[in-house]
């Protein structure tokens, strides 16, 4: 799904990423996010998509690319296996939130997180207009959207301080560009850069 | 005659050729083969560098034809054809592919059937037991005597998928690409219950004479036939079976005896037949046992991921929703041990409804990650 977010965070994950590191990107599209941090920062890199079309074209883009279904879990994979375990604008495509940043942080040694904020201002407005948003970040229709879990930047800081999820680095942005002032009325999307308290 | 015309995307008419091999090979079991003979066909052209060299393994029941028309048999095209050829996913435009007879083999390479120069009859029963591993060290001489120090990628399906691996494990410099489809690490205990029923049927018909027929003038077919159909209740998903076959009566009525009432009985003799015609039994038998040997972890207590440490190819790893043979799981298991030997790998789980079975047709999202990962291969 990274098409709709543009490019402007891969060079943010990019910053976070030390070069060499081992990271898996779950939900990872056509593989453009590793084909990135290939090229700018050497990892070794696998991305996780059950997309057949993402399959391939991860494939065409060079990169490793596993065809697992993210709702059966992470249990395959070995504990701090990776440095950093992505998850591009598909969170919120997740059923059990919770239990995938809980693997993802034991899978990796942080987390690196986006999604879509519900709280923007353009979804309140269409909320108190009585019908449910439809905008660049959340592009769907309520009864096609491949999104099952609506929820704002505030929402998602609660689930982190409830579950012993560290905040190392919050970003957030509107059409791309930064955003300082109140994030959850007036971005679009929020990054974060997640970590664990103590063991998984 | 009438001429005929291969297909477009046909490598054509092929004539398979033969290679001797005069040093002795030492096989797993202890025992020494003075020296022996492998057939094989080749397609495309070996490149300058000798770097475009693709080894295509073959599984149980198959053979070195793999691809064009036999010049033997015009009609008989190879058993992966639809994979092998010019603007093919196995592209024989770009890369020099060689199909091989395993040793042991029943179509030419020196097997049961062959000579035994110490007798002078056929080696029957006396031909020595083979490992995956043995296949792959024959193979490698071929290599040599083809001039390739390195594969650009082994490929097989099945027993093919353990060979394309053992050969990173026994060669980790010779192989580049490893693709490794519906296949498993090592088989399960159902795996080889399977197997054994069907030696059992081999072993227990009156015509196979403790496996020196040959000399009899017979042949166990009563047993290849029960084998063969044993085997391919296994590569067909319950799905599959039900569409194709479902209850259907083959003369509308039953008749209330025990011929072949049902479509399914009808299927499955006719498969058993055709086999049992043109296999070798110590041929099936020694095969079967070379897949409930096959077990890489073995030498480290189990452990796969150990096992697996020596590799240094880059993989593609494949499996079938349906197969329950050589489920996805078994495949999960290769993926997570490459995985943690930080192996390149890519991973395909192909939606396909026709169980083992499925890694030999063209099922379109399958040949296209196999043709997009062979692409991206250097030469």
């Amino acid at each position: 799904m990274t098409e709709i977010f543009g490019r402007f965070d891969f060079d943010v994950i990019a910053r976070w990423v030390v070069p060499g590191e081992r990271v898996l990107d779950l939900g990872c599209g056509d593989g453009a996010l590793l084909a990135f941090l290939n090229k700018e920062r050497g990892i070794h890199g696998y991305g996780v998509d059950k997309d057949p079309k993402n399959l391939l074209a991860a494939i065409g883009n060079g990169v490793n690319v596993l065809q697992f279904d993210l709702e059966e879990g992470l249990k395959g994979f070995e504990n701090d296996a990776f440095d950093h375990v992505i998850m591009s604008l598909s969170l919120q495509a997740v059923h059990h939130t919770e239990r995938m940043l809980r693997e993802m942080l034991r899978v990796g040694r942080e987390a690196v997180v986006s999604f879509p904020n519900f709280g923007h201002r353009s979804h309140r407005e269409a909320i108190s207009r009585g019908i449910m948003p439809v905008s660049e970040s959340l592009p769907y229709q309520w009864y096609n959207s491949p999104n099952v879990r609506f929820f704002t930047i505030a929402d998602f800081e609660t689930l982190c301080a409830d579950h012993d999820i560290v905040i190392h680095e919050g970003l957030f942005f509107d059409e791309g560009r930064r955003v300082e002032e109140d994030p959850n009325l007036n971005a679009d999307v929020a990054l974060y850069r997640l970590g664990r308290l103590g063991k998984y | 005659m009438k001429p005929f015309h291969p297909a477009p995307g046909s490598v054509g008419v092929v004539k398979p050729q033969k290679a001797r091999f005069t040093t002795p090979l030492s096989l797993k079991s202890g025992a020494v083969l003075p020296a022996f003979e492998l057939v094989f066909e080749t397609y495309g052209e070996l490149n300058a560098s000798g770097s475009n060299a693709v080894l295509v393994c073959h599984a149980l029941a198959g053979n070195h034809h793999v691809a064009g028309l036999s010049a033997d048999a015009p009609q008989q095209a190879g058993w992966w054809d639809n994979l092998v050829g010019p603007g093919k996913p196995l592209d024989t435009n770009q890369f020099f592919v060689v199909g091989v007879n395993n040793l042991g083999g029943c179509y030419g390479s020196t097997g049961p059937v062959s000579i035994n120069p110490e007798t002078g009859k056929p080696y029957g029963a006396d031909f020595p037991l083979l490992t995956v591993d043995d296949w792959v060290a024959a193979q490698a001489r071929l290599a040599d005597h083809l001039g390739i120090d390195c594969w650009a990628a082994v490929i097989g399906g099945s027993l093919g998928g353990m060979q394309a691996l053992e050969w990173t494990l026994q060669f980790p410099d010779r192989i580049r690409h490893a693709l490794v489809i519906a296949s498993a690490p090592q088989l399960s205990a159902q795996n080889i219950a399977f197997n054994e029923v069907a030696r059992q049927a081999i072993l227990s018909d009156p015509d196979f004479h403790s496996g020196h027929y040959y000399e009899h003038g017979t042949v166990p077919a009563r047993g290849l036939r029960l084998a063969r159909m044993i085997g391919h209740i296994t590569y067909l998903s319950n799905d599959q079976m039900g569409e194709k076959f479902g209850r259907q009566l083959k003369h509308g009525a039953r008749s209330f005896s025990y011929g072949a009432d049902f479509e399914i009985e009808s299927y499955l003799r006719y498969q058993g037949d055709k086999f049992a015609t043109s296999f070798d039994a110590n041929t099936y038998l020694l095969t079967t046992r070379a897949l409930d040997y096959f077990d890489p972890a073995h030498a480290y207590g189990g452990d796969l991921q150990a096992a697996l440490a020596r590799a240094k190819a880059d993989f593609f790893v494949a499996s079938f929703s349906t197969d329950w043979r050589f489920s996805p799981g078994r495949s999960r298991e290769i993926v997570y041990a490459l995985l943690h030997n930080r192996r390149n790998v890519s991973y395909a789980e192909i939606d396909c409804a026709s169980g083992h079975d499925s890694f030999l047709l063209d099922n379109p999202h399958y040949h296209a990650a196999i043709a997009a990962y062979l692409e991206r291969i250097e030469l």
